[in-house]
């Protein structure tokens, strides 16, 4: 189970970053498939999530990233 | 074309066209990041002329061809004066020869700073320049870039990949407000162009419509154009300062 804090932040930057329904984010949501974002706004996404978290996330991580629920996982894994 | 709360990094800025584009930017009230490799005392120079204009400098040593110390570079850059709005890519050296004798080393060199170096240092200043949804590039290209020139098959080749690099950036950060542009600096009076061969030297002086070498500060001010709002709809554009030698 995903921890809600962390989805309702991720939540609210995707859908910020993205100008997608937030009811359209859900875990299984893909960026590129679902979300329409291109690898720009991936980018852009994982900077802000760097800044929102406190943490850095490295290319190689960053290019893994396919859903919400990538993220969401990702951060639970490395939140200090 | 002011240019006041502006942060401008200008690489290789301790001597000749890069030192003359650090002067007139902070002349334009910009904040200027002095970029440097190897001269300290030039570098400290070009700051103390930036702060008797009134403006701000901040002197870093890095060889842009070193990727970790082009990251630090720019992180210490943001911690000093909070945002980065301008870069000018204008470090580079020579290591001339006929390609049928020049050393692989030499290659190497000459695209480690000139190309790689220019890559490495957009990388790490696009992200905060992303961050703001705003941002000018300026990459210092060459005439050579355009025309080729023998005995510069590894500085050529190094300026000819500057203008492909300042068009693929452009077309990817278009979307966030960021502009890249280059200059093609024509021939030039500075300490590198002094170090050419005089035949090579008479025989691209000949070749200048305008019929005289340009200076510095000719190039400084084309500079000055695209970091400014002045040129805030061009992007991806080579713009020549070289008294006509390559017209399009």
């Amino acid at each position: 189970m995903a921890d809600e804090d962390v989805l309702v932040r991720v939540k609210k930057i995707v859908v910020d970053r993205l100008g997608v329904d937030e009811a359209d984010v859900k875990l299984e949501a893909s960026f590129k498939e679902d979300l329409d974002a291109d690898s720009l706004d991936i980018v852009e996404l994982v900077m802000e999530l760097e800044d929102e978290f406190n943490l850095e996330i490295s290319d190689e991580d960053a290019e893994k990233i396919q859903t919400v629920g990538d993220v969401v996982s990702y951060i639970e894994n490395h939140k200090s | 074309m002011g240019l006041q709360n502006k942060v401008a990094l200008v690489t290789g800025a301790s001597r000749g066209i890069g030192h003359a584009i650090a002067i007139k930017l902070a002349k334009q009230g910009a904040s200027i990041i002095v970029n440097y490799s190897g001269n300290k005392v030039r570098a400290e120079e070009t700051a103390s002329e930036i702060r008797s204009v009134g403006a701000e400098a901040f002197v870093w040593q890095c060889d842009i061809s070193d990727e970790s110390a082009v990251q630090e570079m720019i992180k210490q850059s943001i911690d000093h004066f909070g945002h980065l709005d301008i870069v000018v890519n204008n470090a580079g050296i020579t290591r001339d020869g006929l390609l049928m004798r020049m050393k692989e080393t030499d290659w190497d060199a000459v695209l480690n700073t000139n190309l790689k170096g220019v890559f490495l240092v957009t990388k790490a200043a696009l992200r905060p320049m992303m961050r703001q949804k705003q941002g000018r590039i300026v990459n210092v290209a060459s005439v050579v870039g355009i025309l080729g020139n023998p005995g510069q098959a590894n500085y050529v080749a190094a300026k000819a990949g500057v203008i492909g690099l300042t068009k693929a950036t452009a077309r990817e950060v278009a979307s966030r407000g960021i502009t890249v542009n280059a200059v093609a600096p024509g021939f030039i009076v500075t300490e590198m162009t002094d170090q050419l061969p005089e035949d090579v030297k008479s025989k691209m002086q000949s070749e200048i419509p305008l019929g005289k070498l340009g200076t510095p500060e000719d190039v400084a001010g084309v500079v000055l154009f695209l970091a400014s709002d002045e040129s805030k709809y061009m992007t991806g554009q080579t713009l020549s300062v070289d008294g006509g030698m390559a017209m399009q």
